[in-house]
């Protein structure tokens, strides 16, 4: 049987790019929360990564590849500077802030979340959260594929996505209960 | 295990990547564990709610095309890639069209070269030879009449009373297997041939006007009416001239 050939091997930037155009929007929009600003960012991302496409090797994840050009657009950006000044990356003090989680029974909880109450809540996690679990939820990556997007050890990844879930189901709670 | 070590692990159960042993065995805990199963349950419709939720924010069609704008591969790159087979077989024919132009040139000047060879050749046997001409004779009327009958052409040959050259004689001579005209003319002690051929005897054709030096022997050359006149002898270029403009007039 005839292996075929590795699609990125023979794929331009523009084939692999623009299938992921609307998704990377989304996730934009989501980090800036603002049209304009997803705007740039997505085009900021799209010109760096064309630019740099020869650096790209082919047969590897390309969809991580571009994330994290795009991450890193933002975390220079002046909401990405302004949101790391606020998100400082250390996971001890996270967990102080957060909310305790009150055991409330979820069900009860999950069965009223709709949209609208899940926009609201991830609005207000912090980014660092709210990206890992667009990543890992909405892109479905692996683990390997958010660590490699984010830069950062899996093991990381596993514990901001287990306090992005637990700040998501408190924030909605308080949202509810509000 | 306490229920609560299996709740921690419930997450990445769910996304898939706890290793085997540990998935198959968590399985295992939510098949009798009511409680856990719940939470599960509970956990996939959190996941199943932020994958509804998360889709949230289109790009608007204006900016989409701005993008497919930028990210479509620049036409002159695409032409440069598209173009370079036919640039290297224009590249290729351009060399080998020089190659050849220049292979040509090369022989012309070899055939040109070994003209000018012949025709010294020719003159200096004349003038080595003890009868130098056939026809001795200064007068023109004697001269041109003699060649009737020995040549398959005729050709003009001016009077030149009162110029510094003067008309020795006549022969019949050769050059690629055509027969044709030389004459002998002197200047003070010079002798000077005048070779007429048929324009079809000289390989390279006849160079018009054009002057050339061999061995210290001048030549000056022009066609007329199908013919092709060489004028060469040891005086200057200069007294070669006058010579060849007086014939030509």
């Amino acid at each position: 049987m005839a292996v075929p050939e590795p699609r990125a091997v023979s794929e331009s930037f523009e084939e692999l790019a623009l299938p992921l155009l609307d998704r990377l929007y989304n996730f934009a929009h989501w980090l800036t929360q603002n049209r304009e600003e997803a705007e740039d960012l997505v085009q900021e991302t799209y010109a760096k990564a064309l630019k740099g496409f020869s650096s790209f090797q082919p047969g590897t994840n390309f969809r991580a590849w571009i994330y994290r050009i795009l991450r890193n657009v933002f975390l220079t950006s002046r909401t990405g500077l302004k949101e790391q000044s606020l998100d400082q990356d250390d996971d001890e003090a996270k967990e102080a802030n957060l909310p305790a989680d009150r055991k409330t029974p979820e069900s009860i909880l999950l069965e009223r979340m709709d949209q609208q109450l899940v926009h609201k809540a991830l609005d207000q996690l912090p980014v660092v959260y709210r990206e890992a679990l667009l990543l890992c939820e909405f892109e479905e990556m692996s683990y390997q594929e958010i660590s490699a997007t984010l830069g950062v050890p899996v093991g990381t990844v596993m514990s901001r996505l287990s306090r992005a879930r637990r700040a998501l189901r408190e924030t909605a709670r308080r949202l509810q209960e509000g | 295990m306490a229920c609560e070590l299996w709740t921690a692990k419930l997450d990445t159960y769910l996304d898939g990547e706890l290793p085997r042993e540990e998935e198959l065995a968590l399985r295992e805990h939510l098949r009798t564990c009511p409680g856990c199963a719940s939470q599960a349950l509970d956990r996939i419709q959190t996941k199943r709610s932020i994958q509804a939720a998360a889709m949230r924010f289109q790009p608007d069609p204006a900016f989409r095309a701005r993008i497919r704008q930028s990210v479509a591969a620049p036409p002159a790159r695409r032409a440069w890639k598209w173009n370079w087979p036919p640039l290297l077989a224009l590249s290729a024919a351009c060399v080998v069209l020089i190659a050849a132009l220049w292979i040509t040139h090369l022989q012309n000047r070899a055939r040109e070269q070994h003209l000018v060879s012949e025709l010294v050749d020719l003159h200096v046997s004349t003038l080595a030879s003890s009868t130098p001409v056939d026809v001795v004779s200064s007068d023109r009327h004697t001269v041109k009449p003699w060649f009737e009958g020995k040549l398959p052409f005729t050709f003009d040959l001016p009077d030149l009373q009162g110029s510094q050259f003067s008309l020795v004689g006549g022969r019949t001579s050769y050059l690629n297997q055509s027969v044709g005209a030389e004459l002998i003319f002197r200047l003070r002690q010079h002798n000077i041939s005048v070779f007429i051929f048929q324009k079809r005897a000289v390989e390279t054709g006849c160079a018009e006007n054009t002057a050339t030096s061999e061995l210290n022997f001048h030549l000056r050359n022009w066609s007329k009416n199908g013919l092709c006149y060489f004028v060469i002898g040891d005086v200057s270029a200069d007294d070669l001239q006058k010579l060849a403009t007086l014939l030509k007039s």
